[in-house]
């Protein structure tokens, strides 16, 4: 009886279907949850000397929650990469709308070509570059200085926060063109014309049809620009000059120079606590905008 | 169908010497008709003839090369489409999926002072209309295609536009769906009052529901005139083989004076009125005919006006109406013709001989 079960289930498609998802899923166990695991569990442990020990203590949990310096980087990092999603996605809803709108259909997937250029190089080559570009005497100070727009050097670099925000906006920039490119080119071009036949201005008609029917892209772009700046963790390093620390580098600096990797972990699972927080309240907003089509 | 009081009412939309390019595309050739108020008007063709273009230029989706198009005696150049008194209905319905039914159906009341609560009886009113009473609350995507082309008509009509545009309205519903919503698209119609131009490919539609009809072709009007001269006097080879079905047979002019008397194949000789003259004389002559006006005559009938004799060659059964495609003696070519099946007469079989009755007055001489 049990062997023809299994006769039967090893013939199924459902048998397949797991043969065919049981590399990457073996993958994901030992190299994404394995770690994970391994990161909560110490995170309830004591730290003994650049090691983890019983007894199992709710401590580390009490010292980043009421920690004036955890809470002040943690809601720094929330505010620069929510500012950088701000950022992102006001600058990048143009551009999709332009190459969805106004470009010839033969030429989109060029112009999607040359949006995804600036990833032919390197992450840390860019944020070096913006070092260069944003920097004391760099090329913004000394355009600014030629056209007598300033009589010395800004130093954009010098604040820490907004050049972040600068550098990971443009890193971020392709993440969240595309979904929102997508999500205009499923819009029917003849609602448009609709909304227009019934009285209504373009914009007004972009405001009552255009932008409702592309939230889902929108918030895709959100959650994708969100949660990896969130933790983001070279660009804080290379453009504030580990001046302005975002919760990326507490974690590092915890696990790896102050050996506390029960610290570390307890702040790590925080950050994965409060990024998950926000994303699934974006994915069920995400849900009432997908409810209301199809 | 045909409503001769229309003539006397003032005119609605003008069309004068309209051209319309895409780059080297001559889309429109020369427009210059006038649609009267309050007239069920369609413009009929087949795809790429231009009637759409058309349409969208009284809608102002679509700017034009040169001309003039007036509505309601305003030249509507420079004048954008939300600010013209036209709604549409568009071919795809192009019901906004993230809006409820009488969210659709308000959309275009936004800027209308009248109170909240006037505006709910509204679309409550319009939706009683198109048949959707109680619908209001629905989802716009959880519709079928008929009720999505109602709520595209009251969308429109709430409005009280001084015209309703539809574009092809009905090609995508299914047959009887479409039988259905062209009785009630004329009782609308007649409801309402409003100028209605439809744009079909269709021409049985266009027939049944439009007091006049534009037959349009490569961007030109071929023919202006309402369905029963449309069908009856087609002043073409062109517009006549596009409505219905029409029987061509090589022909001879005899002479010409007032009458023209011709000898056609198959017919004989027959004398023709001055009417049932159409084309410049360039063409080739031809005499033509609609199935319907060739009769098989069964025993004991007798023809009224002429009488010929035939063999059939095919017969197509469709239960109310048989078709048969009969030879008529010294043609060389069968003309197909349509007889009402009669209850007790017998169906012929192929290869029968069979007396037919015609009237020269149903021959139409293409020259």
């Amino acid at each position: 009886m049990s062997g023809s079960a299994w006769e039967r289930f090893r013939r199924s498609e459902a048998a397949s279907g797991y043969l065919l998802v049981s590399p990457p899923a073996i993958y994901v166990m030992l190299l994404l949850a394995a770690p994970m695991a391994t990161v909560l569990f110490f995170s309830f442990l004591t730290s003994t000397g650049g090691s983890v020990s019983t007894p199992f203590t709710l401590q580390n949990y009490a010292e980043v929650w009421s920690g004036r310096i955890y809470q002040a980087i943690m809601m720094r990092s929330l505010w620069v990469s929510m500012s950088v999603t701000l950022v992102t996605v006001l600058l990048a809803y143009p551009i999709a709308y332009f190459i969805s709108f106004n470009v010839s259909p033969s030429k989109k997937s060029l112009w999607l070509f040359l949006i995804t250029i600036p990833f032919w190089t390197s992450y840390v080559i860019r944020v070096s570059l913006w070092r260069v570009i944003l920097g004391y005497d760099g090329i913004v100070d000394s355009t600014l200085m030629s056209v007598g727009l300033a009589s010395e050097p800004v130093n954009i670099l010098s604040n820490g926060v907004l050049s972040i925000v600068i550098t990971l906006a443009h890193a971020y920039a392709p993440f969240a063109i595309l979904p929102i490119f997508v999500s205009l080119e499923k819009v029917d071009r003849s609602l448009l014309e609709a909304g227009q036949d019934l009285g209504e201005s373009r914009f007004v008609t972009f405001l009552r049809v255009t932008l409702p029917l592309t939230m889902p892209g929108v918030i895709a772009a959100v959650l994708i620009v969100f949660i990896p700046t969130v933790g983001d963790y070279i660009t804080p390093e290379l453009i504030g000059g580990g001046k302005v620390p975002m919760i990326a580098n507490v974690i590092e600096s915890q696990m790896l120079k102050q050996r506390d990797q029960a610290m570390g972990s307890a702040l790590a699972m925080t950050v994965m606590l409060i990024v998950a927080a926000v994303s699934v309240a974006f994915v069920l907003l995400n849900r009432r905008f997908l409810g209301a089509r199809k | 169908m045909t409503n001769t009081a229309t003539t006397d009412r003032p005119d609605m939309i003008e069309f004068r010497d309209v051209h319309k390019y895409y780059g080297d595309y001559h889309a429109l050739r020369g427009i210059t008709a006038t649609i009267k108020a309050g007239e069920f008007f369609s413009l009929l063709g087949p795809s790429g003839c231009g009637k759409t273009t058309l349409l969208r230029t009284i809608a102002g989706f679509e700017s034009i090369s040169s001309g003039v198009v007036l509505i309601d005696g305003k030249n509507m150049e420079g004048v954008a489409a939300n600010v013209r008194p036209t709604n549409m209905v568009f071919q795809s319905y192009a019901i906004f999926p993230h809006l409820s039914v009488e969210e659709n159906v308000g959309f275009g009341l936004r800027r209308d002072p009248m109170s909240k609560a006037d505006k709910a009886k509204a679309v409550a009113e319009a939706l009683e209309m198109v048949g959707l009473k109680g619908y209001g609350k629905r989802a716009a995507h959880a519709l079928s295609g008929g009720q999505r082309q109602r709520v595209a008509l009251a969308r429109a009509l709430i409005l009280k536009p001084k015209v309703l545009l539809l574009d092809e309205p009905l090609s995508a519903l299914d047959k009887k769906m479409r039988e259905q919503m062209q009785v009630e698209l004329i009782r609308l119609q007649r409801q309402v009052g409003i100028t209605f131009i439809l744009v079909t490919h269709d021409q049985e539609e266009a027939l049944v529901m439009s007091d006049r009809i534009a037959v349009m072709f490569e961007g030109q009007i071929a023919q202006l005139a309402d369905p029963e001269t449309l069908y009856r006097r087609p002043n073409s080879r062109k517009v006549a083989d596009f409505i219905g079905t029409m029987n061509f047979m090589p022909a001879k002019i005899l002479s010409e004076n007032g009458k023209v008397e011709v000898e056609a194949m198959g017919f004989g000789r027959v004398e023709l009125d001055a009417s049932q003259v159409m084309g410049s004389g360039s063409g080739e002559v031809s005499v033509g005919l609609r199935p319907e006006t060739l009769t098989i005559l069964f025993e004991g009938q007798t023809a009224t006006d002429r009488e010929s004799m035939a063999t059939v060659e095919e017969v197509v059964y469709y239960g109310d109406m048989t078709y048969y495609d009969l030879r008529l003696d010294g043609a060389d070519h069968p003309v197909r013709i349509s007889m009402r099946n009669v209850f007790g007469r017998p169906v012929l079989d192929i290869g029968a001989r069979t007396r037919v009755a015609w009237s020269p007055g149903a021959l139409v001489l293409f020259r």
